[in-house]
């Protein structure tokens, strides 16, 4: 059972996993979810850049910002003109490869059944950085003194607050409840409404993402609902927990280094004069 | 909505999600549009033919509502003979004086009223001789109260037959704002516009409603006023006023916005919507309140006595008594318009000495931002209250003009105070919102360092103030020493925000109750032994509580929620709600069933308070002549109207005509398709060397100035920036000018994408970074192409800010709607090319040459009046 994490990784007892539900047909763009993130977590701003994205100035999820609106100006398939917004975030995966490789345990899976660094310990390897399939995480860059620097960050589903009984800061802030938080099963049910309330409206269109257990990340504990395929949110179309491979990985590399050894062995042994 | 009030827009999504259909027409594709079912983009200053043309529709398809129009509006009532409109006059109404600009307002009358009404009538404002900036300030001594009829015996005809009848005036005035015509002025496609019409009308009758909301892409025009009056005739033949779900919403701009004008921070008003006493015309109290209100006409401004004296009595207590007129002589006096932009030429003319800015930021945030910087410069004194070091208090060292060389920081002698300001978190006090609803807010923390509440400000100036006089026997100094001023309560320094409620409330002064708080402003009383501080507001602190600290969940209670903290006036939440039941006082549908007259009781009631005299029948009517409260019929809804009914056309108190007629904004790049007369003809307007104008048409080269530009505002910013540009949080998600354009326009002008733009009007010329979208689309107007640029206006030259830039405010010159004095600053034409505009002195001459090239002098746009023959 994928909503087990918590139990699978030893927590005794845990509460329901917890999640996200964001609902992107509903957002504003108002990008409240950004700014309430940062004053709750004490996120540093990410520098003051025109992109030229629409009404996107910070680009993409990464170590200081950790929610993220995308603004997406397109023609609708109806031929009219459309703007969409979706606030992104980490995915608290199922199966999450940055937890999978991180070599110092900084990375936690907590009794909610989300994914956090641990500031304290990690030590700015990076390892998890390339691991994530979204491209979530990233170590921190910045000027010496700024707060966690070089140290990987993202999304903790405002841990301190769920330990304390209270909704994540982003969902409190979102105005028209684009951001849903709650009980992960209760969450894909209202998601599973929603979508078929939209589809019946003629949205056909409409669809969910990351809510599947048998997806490549075993289901995401931050999932969406989109208003279209996942690349035009730029979101990965089928995203792949990138340690999947690596018990297969690590035979093939034995046998090679096997064989390099044997080589190197045979090469030794060759020039024995 | 979503853009600017996002919070709020939560209630538009619910009631999508519940089925409403949102339509959203504005000139720019917003985060509103995003989610809207329709958006509906249209030339910026066209609004009052999309609206005439709406109520082309209505009128000609019969999707009018019958008998709430017949009963509850005075479309039956019958004008002068003597009345002429817009059609067989060239755009103007009869009345009109080309000389001074203005209209005589007496052929405007119902006819049978003998009098001229009050007020509606105005001296020009062009030149600034103190003579006629004494009229013009006199002009809109309306302020909110509703102009009063000297008689009530209206003359009506309810087969609306009558060639004579508002309601036929109106089929008549609006016959040709045809779909065509609204494509032709507005650029919208005949189709778009029928689906618009089509939604309105299916949505409004006895089973449902439609809501109008706006803001001040509304307001900001040289005709604002008239904009909000076509909304309110197509809601009063729809019957959509004083039911639930309909009604015209006004959005602020701040979160109190509406609770500063209803105790305003305007010259011309006191609070509760009282006029703001004349110079000469207001010798007593006798002349001021025979002013707001006639005897003999309907409705409760007939309380205005009681209203003022209890204003009175919170103001100066125990000095203020019947023998001394209740201290009516301590009250200033205008003396003309001293609205922020006459305050601004007079600072220029080095007659005003000091300036108090309070949480406001016109260097950047007013229109003509040079004038305005230029003005402060001529001050002796300035006084900043803000979070922020805003560009008001630092223009002296680093604003545009230093670069330019138009101010030298070593012969500015304005000495600046900055005092940091608390925010509201870090105060307790309450919120006024659009509903009129207050909310409490208890400060959560203590505010850093110096800063300091605006409360705390103002007592404490009071307080040293009195203390400097103490002693004085100069009549002069009796106001200050008078005055009512005991707000600390328990705390030695800060004044409770409470007792200020209390005080607004009003007490009982005298008798057995003496000493508490008035229930409702029925408790007023003219003798003295009441004081109120805002009569609308009493009812806030009834019992003692402070029902504006009300927060109990509305799943808790009705669907009207009553006990959300308090709205004015008596906690009513829709205003007007007797319109809500039929002229028998039965709801006009199930669905929709508000407030009724119960006839077991033989009361009204409902799931509101009802907004109507609480025993007076449906069936009552008052023997011929009857004044006041006792003048209004059982059908008489609107109760603050001198004839109890809702106006379709106003027949006193506008200045500008009894009926929207659509003008072109004081600049604009099109001939106005429906009138001679290009823009208003009322428009207040300063032909000074410093406020230049852009030619329109029919003045010839009009074209220099090609393209239609709006200003706004970004989600991520608040107004001139002063709360938003200093948060790094913020700042990061806006960091930069920019202006909006379409790819057409782009190509046109080979603009390219994150490149500059420089803009320019006949007063400056600014840059911004370009973004090209596809959300600006260029307008088919008259079968040619018009473009629009977009520009939000949050940023400003200094150095203090953590992101700056130009301001699009410098773009705008000072021409005014003759109501109410806002300015025109949501829509001008401009010139627009690629690259970074010139520095220092160079800029000044840059200007200078298009201005050249325009051939712009003072009279310029400046002649109200389009001259016969203008076209040839």
């Amino acid at each position: 059972m994928t909503d087990q994490v918590a139990a699978d990784a030893g927590w005794a007892d845990p509460p329901p996993r917890k999640g996200f539900f964001t609902d992107t047909s509903i957002c504003i763009g108002c990008k409240a979810c950004e700014v309430a993130c940062k004053e709750w977590n004490g996120v540093p701003d990410d520098g003051f850049n025109l992109l030229g994205s629409s009404y996107d100035n910070t680009g993409a999820l990464g170590a200081s910002t950790w929610r993220h609106v995308a603004f997406i100006e397109q023609p609708a398939p109806s031929g009219d003109f459309r703007w969409l917004m979706s606030s992104d975030v980490c995915k608290h995966c199922t199966h999450a490869a940055c937890l999978d490789v991180c070599p110092t345990g900084s990375l936690l899976r907590t009794e909610f059944g989300t994914v956090v660094v641990q500031e304290d310990i990690c030590n700015g390897c990076g390892y998890c950085v390339p691991a994530c399939p979204f491209g979530v995480i990233d170590r921190r860059i910045g000027e010496q003194g700024t707060k966690n620097v070089g140290i990987a960050q993202k999304c903790t589903l405002c841990y301190d607050r769920l330990d304390a009984g209270q909704t994540p800061a982003c969902a409190q802030a979102c105005p028209t409840q684009s951001i849903q938080f709650g009980d992960l099963d209760e969450l894909r049910s209202r998601a599973q409404q929603r979508v078929e309330t939209l589809q019946a409206q003629g949205i056909t269109d409409a669809r969910l993402y990351g809510e599947n257990p048998d997806d490549g990340i075993g289901g995401a504990g931050a999932f969406f609902l989109l208003l279209d395929e996942p690349e035009v949110y730029r979101l990965p179309p089928d995203p792949v927990v990138t340690t999947r491979d690596l018990p297969a990985m690590w035979k093939q590399a034995g046998l090679a280094a096997v064989t390099l050894l044997a080589g190197a062995a045979a090469s030794f042994l060759g020039r024995r004069p | 909505m979503a853009e600017c009030h996002p919070v709020g827009f939560q209630w538009v999504m619910e009631a999508k999600a519940r089925g409403a259909t949102v339509i959203h027409v504005d000139p720019r594709f917003t985060r509103t549009s995003a989610v809207a079912d329709m958006h509906v983009p249209l030339r910026a200053g066209s609004d009052i033919a999309f609206l005439g043309g709406i109520v082309h529709y209505i009128l000609e398809n019969e999707k009018w509502f019958p008998e709430y129009v017949v009963a509850f509006t005075n479309a039956a009532t019958i004008l002068r003979e003597d009345f002429v409109d817009t059609d067989d006059l060239d755009g103007v109404f009869s009345g009109y004086d080309p000389e001074t600009g203005s209209y005589e307002t007496t052929s405007w009358q119902y006819e049978g009223i003998a009098e001229p009404a009050a007020g509606g009538q105005r001296e020009p404002s062009q030149g600034e001789d103190d003579e006629s900036r004494q009229e013009r300030g006199g002009g809109h001594e309306m302020g909110g109260h509703g102009a009063s009829l000297h008689d009530t015996e209206v003359h009506r005809d309810e087969t609306l037959q009558h060639p004579r009848c508002v309601f036929q005036v109106l089929k008549r005035h609006y016959a040709r704002y045809t779909a065509e015509m609204v494509a032709e002025t507005c650029g919208v496609p005949v189709e778009a516009f029928q689906r618009v019409c089509e939604a309105v009308t299916a949505n409004s009758g006895r089973e449902r409603t439609t809501a109008w909301v706006y803001s001040v892409g509304w307001t900001h025009h040289s005709v604002g006023v008239q904009y909000i009056r076509g909304s309110a005739i197509i809601q009063l033949l729809l019957g959509n006023m004083g039911r639930p779900g309909g009604g015209i919403l006004a959005l602020r701009g701040h979160a109190s916005i509406q609770g500063s004008t209803d105790i305003p921070t305007l010259f011309n008003l006191l609070p509760g919507y009282l006029p703001m006493p004349k110079a000469g015309e207001h010798d007593n109290l006798d002349d001021y309140v025979a002013t707001i209100t006639s005897p003999s006409q309907k409705g409760f401004w007939t309380e205005a006595r009681k209203f003022t004296v209890s204003l009175l009595k919170a103001y100066w207590g125990d000095a203020a008594n019947a023998d001394n007129d209740f201290c009516f002589d301590y009250l200033p006096r205008l003396t003309g318009d001293h609205g922020t932009y006459a305050t601004v030429m007079d600072m220029l003319a080095d007659k005003v000495e000091g300036y108090l800015l309070l949480g406001q930021n016109p260097a950047v945030g007013s229109a003509h931002g040079k004038m305005q910087r230029l003005g402060m410069a001529h001050l002796k004194w300035l006084v900043v209250r803000d979070l922020n070091m805003i560009e008001s208090a630092t223009f002296w060292k680093d604003g545009p003009e230093i670069e330019t060389g138009e101010l030298r920081t070593e012969e500015i002698g304005t000495e600046v105070f900055f005092m940091p300001a608390a925010s509201h978190v870090e105060k307790a006090g309450s919120f006024t919102q659009t509903q009129r609803v207050l909310q409490w807010h208890h400060k959560a923390i203590e505010a850093p360092d110096d800063c300091r509440s605006e409360l705390h400000f103002f007592f404490h100036l009071g307080r040293k103030l009195r203390e400097r006089l103490a002693g004085s026997t100069l009549e002069r100094d009796r106001p200050l020493l008078d005055l009512n001023w005991e707000y600390l309560a328990g705390d030695p320094d800060e004044p409770s925000a409470e007792a200020v409620l209390a005080e607004i409330n009003g007490r009982h002064l005298t008798g057995a109750k003496a000493g508490q708080p008035l229930s409702t402003y029925l408790d007023m009383a003219d003798d003295g032994s009441t004081d109120g501080g805002c009569w609308i507001y009493t009812g806030v602190y009834a019992d003692g509580i402070n029902q504006a600290a009300r927060r109990k969940p509305g799943r808790e209670q009705s669907w009207v929620a009553p006990e959300w903290g308090w709205a004015w006036p008596a906690n009513r939440r829709i205003l007007y709600n007797r319109a809500s039941a039929d002229p028998d006082g039965r709801p006009w549908s199930e669905r929709k069933a508000y407030v009724w007259w119960d006839e077991d009781e033989q009361k009204w009631t409902g799931h509101d308070v009802p907004d109507f005299m609480a025993t007076t029948a449906p069936s009552y009517r008052p023997e011929p002549g009857t004044g006041g409260v006792e003048g209004l019929s059982g059908d008489d809804p609107f109760i603050m109207q001198a004839d109890g009914k809702g106006w379709l056309f106003v027949p006193t108190g506008l200045l500008d005509g009894p009926l929207p007629a659509h003008y072109e904004p004081t600049e604009s790049p099109v001939r106005n398709p429906f009138y001679r007369q290009q823009a208003n003809p009322t428009r207040e307007v300063f032909p000074r060397k410093d406020n230049l104008q852009n030619p329109s048409p029919p003045e010839p080269s009009w074209d220099v100035f090609p393209y239609v530009f709006t200003t706004y505002r970004l989600t991520e910013h608040h107004t001139a920036g002063g709360m938003s540009r200093w948060l790094p949080y913020l700042s990061e998600l806006q960091p930069e000018f920019f202006c909006e354009i379409s790819p057409g326009l782009a190509r046109e002008r080979g603009l390219e994408h994150l490149g500059w733009a420089t803009i320019v009007t006949a007063r400056s010329a600014i840059e911004a970074r370009v973004l090209i979208t596809d959300r600006v689309v260029p307008l088919t107007i008259a079968g040619r192409t018009v473009h629009q640029v977009g520009l939000p206006y949050h940023w400003g030259v200094g150095t203090s800010a953590l992101v700056t830039g130009d301001s699009a405010n410098d773009l705008f010159g000072v021409t005014l709607d003759p109501n109410v004095h806002i300015q025109e600053s949501k829509v001008g034409s401009c010139d627009i090319r690629p690259g970074r505009r010139p520095t220092g002195p160079a800029l000044l001459t840059f200007v200078e040459e298009y201005r050249s090239r325009a051939g712009s002098t003072v009279f310029t746009g400046n002649t109200q009046r389009t001259p016969e023959g203008a076209d040839d």
